[in-house]
């Protein structure tokens, strides 16, 4: 399998402070690849970098085969975006997140028509396709926030702690759809405080303070460290940044 | 509290809602956004009328003597409210004179948590990282000793290390006497409990000490375990015997229609079918379901069913 996500010391400093501290991995096609780490550990910026929001200050990342810093646009136009605080537009109906979102992504109407329908579809939310978002359940809209980030059939797409305050029930359908993207051949990159969900990734990488303090399949890194839990190695490892 | 109700516009925010807090006892409000805890502990801290019930606050009426309640109650809102403008310690000081006392003399009760961050006292509250917020925090809604605390989701947002940290905090400040009302997202974190109220969508669903939550659980309960967890999913929904079949860490739990059949007769069958679908590694054990489990099944339809 090639690697989709390719990172070679990937850096960044802000004045004295390094946030990402030479970091190096490589995500493979159709993985779903869990980045985790304490808060303040660097996982932001090492996201923001990867979606070409950021500059690296040295060392180099590709994304879906391009450069981050010298092909940015190029990275965007094949990923997929979502996170708890920024998703989808409110005061605006869940037709018209995707309508909007679809005519961003560069689709023809026709894709938008057919595949919003088949979203809506599938999503069983044709009798609220005409609410604002607002008025829905916090895990409709995330639902709905990963199926428009698809939408544009991205080679990856970044989901930044998607399931924070979500019920038990909808975290975990939230997962079989990653799974269902992970398995269409999607590259999935998540981060998350839930660490059971984490065992549910087929690789893992835990940040601490700035750098990759461990990465490998959850079973790899249980064993490593002789813990029954991924909660236990994350909390073996990751102190938080002072 | 008895028979608490509340709607915004359409929405119930809380539907008939009862239930009591002991002294010195660690209660938690366990429930998903949009379960009501807010609301709960906005009428509690007396800024929201309910519009039907009544409670409570330390043998005080919430709506009759709010000024009482609020001169003796701790209140940590789940967003961070502190002003990020001021320092670390002037946030504490100001918190503490608005109650009419002062740093020195709250010193005693914050200082578990306030020495922790208390090398930082001169830097603005804006600067600081997530869980040094929420030490922050509490330690200013603790400053003014109150003899009961509220905590709305202390632990949302923030790491494992962090989360395990307060929760330590919150032993140690439940040990010396001070009861507290702390709600949260994370299942695991009710075991921290005495007991536990689980909430859904304004009502709640159950209340009982942590351990007997599980029990709730009605139906026979395994793990179930198999390399490809993707296709031992859809392999479980196909099923004619499952009643639920869910992720939990690194396997599946998988509940079982069948109440007359001994678990050890259903894992066995269960098994031989999985292995007639090619899951030639699969184990099914027979578990005890846990508050997760319990809250999953008590939820019943999930929000995608209500509409």
């Amino acid at each position: 399998m090639t690697a989709v996500i390719d990172v070679h010391e990937l850096t960044r400093r802000f004045g004295r402070f390094t946030a990402v501290d030479a970091i190096s991995f490589d995500v493979k096609a159709g993985e779903v690849f869990g980045f985790l780490g304490a808060n303040g550990a660097g996982k932001t910026t090492a996201i923001r970098m990867l979606i070409g929001l950021l500059t690296p200050t040295s060392g180099r990342a590709s994304v879906a085969g391009f450069d981050v810093l010298t092909r940015a646009e190029d990275v965007r136009r094949r990923i997929g975006y979502m996170s708890q605080r920024f998703s989808l537009y409110q005061d605006l109906t869940v037709r018209e997140n995707i309508t909007l979102y679809g005519g961003i992504y560069g689709l023809s109407d026709a894709e938008i028509r057919g595949r919003g329908e088949a979203l809506i579809e599938e999503l069983e939310l044709g009798h609220a396709s005409l609410e604002r978002v607002a008025a829905l359940p916090l895990g409709w809209k995330q639902k709905l926030a990963f199926a428009v980030a698809l939408l544009h059939r991205p080679a990856v797409v970044f989901l930044d702690e998607p399931t924070s305050g979500v019920d038990p029930i909808t975290r975990r359908q939230f997962w079989e759809m990653i799974y269902a993207a992970a398995a269409r051949g999607t590259t999935v990159f998540v981060t998350t405080h839930y660490l059971d969900e984490a065992e549910y990734c087929d690789r893992v990488s835990i940040m601490v303070d700035g750098r990759i303090g461990a990465l490998g399949t959850p079973d790899e890194l249980k064993r490593k460290y002789g813990d029954a839990t991924l909660e236990e190695v994350f909390v073996r490892l990751a102190r938080p940044a002072a | 509290m008895d028979g608490l109700g509340k709607r915004f516009e359409a929405t119930v925010a809380l539907d008939d809602v009862t239930f009591d807090v002991r002294p010195a006892e660690l209660f938690g409000l366990i429930g998903p956004d949009g379960a009501g805890k807010t609301t709960l502990f906005r009428i509690l801290a007396t800024l929201l009328l309910p519009d039907r019930g009544s409670a409570t606050v330390l043998g005080l009426d919430v709506v009759r003597d709010l000024w009482a309640i609020r001169a003796r109650v701790g209140y940590m809102p789940g967003r961070f409210s502190l002003y990020p403008d001021l320092s670390v310690e002037e946030n504490l000081r100001f918190f503490a004179s608005v109650f009419g006392t002062s740093l020195e003399e709250g010193y005693r009760i914050i200082a578990p948590i306030y020495r922790q961050i208390e090398r930082f006292k001169n830097r603005r509250a804006g600067a600081l990282s997530g869980g040094m917020k929420q030490k922050l925090a509490l330690s200013c809604a603790l400053v003014h000793r109150p003899d009961l605390l509220f905590l709305d989701e202390p632990t949302t947002g923030v790491d494992a290390v962090s989360r395990r940290e307060l929760w330590d905090l919150l032993g140690e400040l439940k040990a010396s006497g001070l009861p507290i009302l702390v709600a949260t997202p994370y299942m695991d974190e009710a075991a921290r409990c005495d007991r536990v109220a689980l909430m859904q969508r304004g009502r709640v669903l159950a209340i009982d000490a942590p351990a007997a939550v599980g029990a709730r659980f009605p139906r026979p309960l395994f793990a179930v375990r198999a390399r490809d967890r993707y296709a031992l999913i859809q392999a479980l929904h196909a099923y004619p015997y499952t009643a639920s079949a869910f992720p939990f860490g690194d396997e599946l739990h998988y509940s079982d229609t069948r109440r007359d059949l001994a678990p050890v007769a259903i894992a066995g069958e269960l098994r031989a079918y999985l292995q007639s679908k090619g899951f030639a590694d699969a184990e099914v054990t027979p578990i005890r379901p846990g508050i997760e489990d319990a809250f999953m099944a008590l939820m019943g339809t999930p929000q995608e069913a209500a509409g």
